[in-house]
């Protein structure tokens, strides 16, 4: 389909792997893996006594198991480690029934307050992830545990695929859009419509107005971000409250966020994405602990 | 005496005319960005249709979406006002009145007088109005008119996943390139939707007989989805006046009574 | 106070089941009594390295939760939900 051959120009979201230099995983007591197979990019981790010694993070093809596999391969890539030696396998996010070599599969809200706790730090209280096709709000404690959620993947708003329909529209590449929405004098009115489709047909119409791109992009971002702050005060927030997902890389959502929460994200060491396949993996290396007790 | 009611929905302007109890004429045209321009181009049309001039319209009320950006009209209803009046005169026995548009499904219950009782909105959402189906026409690369008679020759139930217009164009292109045939498609497409919209009637308690109008009732596929999931036929407008025409039409017969008709 | 919010917010509005996971205490009753089996009895997906079976919403009603529940949302009618009726630690909670 040509349509979609031409839209894949304007969102392709960059892929990445990376071994740990300081690690050596022959050293390893425990070396545990998490998968985190989403509708829009895959993520597989794997750590040497819970320190991250390998990762990659790939768009997720039209196959899960695939995807699972094609990550775990090209993390694995240079390293001497083969998948027979990790000792427990974790699949999480959208596809984690997929990911073939898992030992078992755990839900992506545990695995991204776990990951949070991981990237960010104990003091890390609220996480806001919002990934490809789904938007979710986190609750945890000190370590990591959920205290409370909330997840929608039902209405594209707020989503990554929301903002790629925009970026699509406007002929912008995904990764520029948060950036030129910040290309504004002042913040115009935010796009009025929730749904997509609608606020799609508004922003035809504001172009047609004479709006530059930016402005249609501030405004979207602007209603894009008020939306989630509007769901995140549903849980409630408590400070440390962090950003991961893919959107986490939109600056025009995550300034807008924070200042109408009035609170700052905190600065991410790792990239953020990883945050499921991080928890994903953690959870394997606590499993590993807990049949070791059984034993 | 000539009175002319204007439906200025989101997506399609539509005038009728009357004179004492009789359409005249109906004309229809594409909202776009201007409102009051379009309704004025639709409303010259209905008028040259009918073969008469423009100072007999003695009567304009305006209804819809738009309604409120219509400066040349006498007054405005609300869309609820003109579905109950409208469907009412072309079907007295009508006790609901299931009203879907291209961005809002509406249901109506009117008592044995046509005066309104109750009624429940499915607005800002694109997966329970017209615009659902439209959006699934282009990612399918089918010709809307199409729809209705392809989706009739499916002879496979399948599941759809997706209760989301973005989500749902994905999944349905996902489902193309899984060699699904596309009336197979499509019926899954008219089930969700006339699921979400048969799930509003229940809430508001099916009292027949109940009427389907506003242009997705053209859509004979969609039609037929509506009729398995209640287990009746709706009735639908036909001889006389097109389902998109009559909001319009309450419109008209409301100006009608106002003006002393 | 461990909640799981169920549902979605979507330009129509917000449809949310809250479920207190400390709060349940696993009897089953809201299951039994759904009328559009909403509910089901599962490991609490929340607490991975422990043994807790609790009440969610299962899976398939998550995105369309507003349908699902229709049945006991009668327009210009209120209505008790026999779910939050039934939880005898309150644990229940519809958001709409």
């Amino acid at each position: 389909m040509s349509n979609a051959e031409s839209e894949k120009e304007y969102w392709r979201w960059t892929e990445s792997r990376y071994t740990n230099p300081d690690l050596k995983w022959e050293d390893a007591d425990i070396i545990s893996a998490g998968v985190d197979v989403g509708s829009v990019s895959t993520q597989a981790v794997i750590m040497a006594d819970g320190k991250i010694y390998c990762y990659s993070s790939m768009r997720t093809g039209s196959n899960s198991p695939d995807s699972a596999n094609n990550a775990m391969d090209w993390a694995l890539d240079g390293t001497g480690l083969s998948l027979d030696k990790i000792q427990y396998v974790v699949g999480t996010g959208y596809g984690r029934v997929n990911v073939p070599f898992a030992k078992r599969a755990i839900t992506e809200i545990a695995c991204h307050a776990r990951g949070a706790n991981f990237i960010y730090g104990p003091e890390i209280r609220t996480v806001l992830d919002m990934g490809g096709q789904d938007c979710k709000a986190i609750r945890c404690d000190h370590r990591g545990k959920v205290t409370a959620f909330l997840m929608n993947d039902k209405c594209a708003a707020g989503t990554g695929r929301g903002m790629e329909v925009f970026a699509d529209l406007l002929q912008v590449h995904i990764n520029d859009v948060g950036k030129m929405s910040l290309e504004v004098d002042e913040e115009p009115e935010p796009v009025s419509s929730t749904c997509v489709v609608f606020a799609k047909s508004e922003a035809v119409g504001l172009l047609r107005k004479g709006w530059p791109k930016e402005k249609v992009l501030a405004a979207y971002c602007s209603a894009m971000a008020h939306r989630i702050v509007t769901l995140l005060m549903r849980l409630g927030i408590e400070e440390k409250f962090a950003i991961t997902g893919g959107i986490a890389k939109n600056i025009g959502v995550v300034k807008r966020i924070e200042d109408e929460l009035k609170l700052k994200a905190p600065e991410p060491s790792i990239d953020p994405q990883l945050a499921g396949a991080i928890g994903a993996a953690l959870f394997a290396k606590a499993l590993v602990e807990k049949e070791r007790k059984k034993a | 005496m000539i009175t002319a009611g204007i439906d200025c929905g989101s997506k399609n302007t539509k005038v009728v005319l009357i004179k004492e109890g009789n359409i005249l004429s109906t004309a229809l045209v594409l909202s776009g960005f201007d409102q009051e321009k379009s309704a004025e181009e639709a409303l010259n049309s209905a008028i040259e249709k009918a073969g008469i001039k423009r100072d007999e319209v003695k009567h304009i009320t305006a209804t819809g979406a738009g309604m409120e950006a219509i400066k040349f009209s006498d007054d405005t209803i609300t869309t609820i006002t003109a579905d109950a009046r409208g469907t009412y005169f072309l079907f007295p026995s009508t006790r609901t009145i299931i009203d879907i548009g291209a961005e809002e499904g509406l249901v109506v219950k009117i008592d044995d007088q046509g005066k309104v009782k109750d009624f429940g909105i499915n607005e800002k959402c694109a997966a329970g109005a017209g615009a659902f189906i439209e959006a699934m026409s282009r990612a399918l690369e089918v010709d809307i008119e199409h729809m209705g008679e392809l989706s009739l020759k499916s002879t496979k139930q399948i599941p759809m996943n997706a209760q989301c217009t973005i989500f749902a164009e994905s999944e349905v292109v996902s489902l193309i390139h899984q060699k699904t045939l596309k009336e197979d498609i499509i019926h899954a497409v008219h089930d969700a939707i006339a699921d979400r919209n048969t799930s509003m009637v229940r809430q508001i308690g099916i009292e027949k007989e109940v009427a389907l109008i506003g242009g997705v009732a053209n859509n004979i596929g969609f039609v037929d989805s509506m009729n398995r999931n209640l287990g009746f036929d709706l009735l639908i407008p036909k001889d006389g006046v097109a389902p998109e025409y009559v909001s319009a039409l309450g419109a008209a017969l409301i100006a009608q009574k106002k003006s002393g008709g | 106070m461990t909640k799981a919010n169920y549902g979605y917010k979507d330009g129509s509005g917000e449809y949310f089941i809250i479920i207190d996971t400390d709060l349940c205490n696993s009897c089953g009753k809201c299951v039994e009594v759904c009328p559009a089996g909403v509910l089901e009895m599962a490991e609490d997906e929340l607490d991975p390295l422990g043994d807790e079976i609790i009440a969610i919403v299962s899976e398939e009603h998550r995105k369309k939760i507003k349908y699902s529940c229709a049945p006991c949302k009668p327009i210009g009618k209120e209505k008790e939900l026999p779910c939050v009726k039934v939880c005898e630690p309150g644990a229940i909670t519809h958001s709409w």
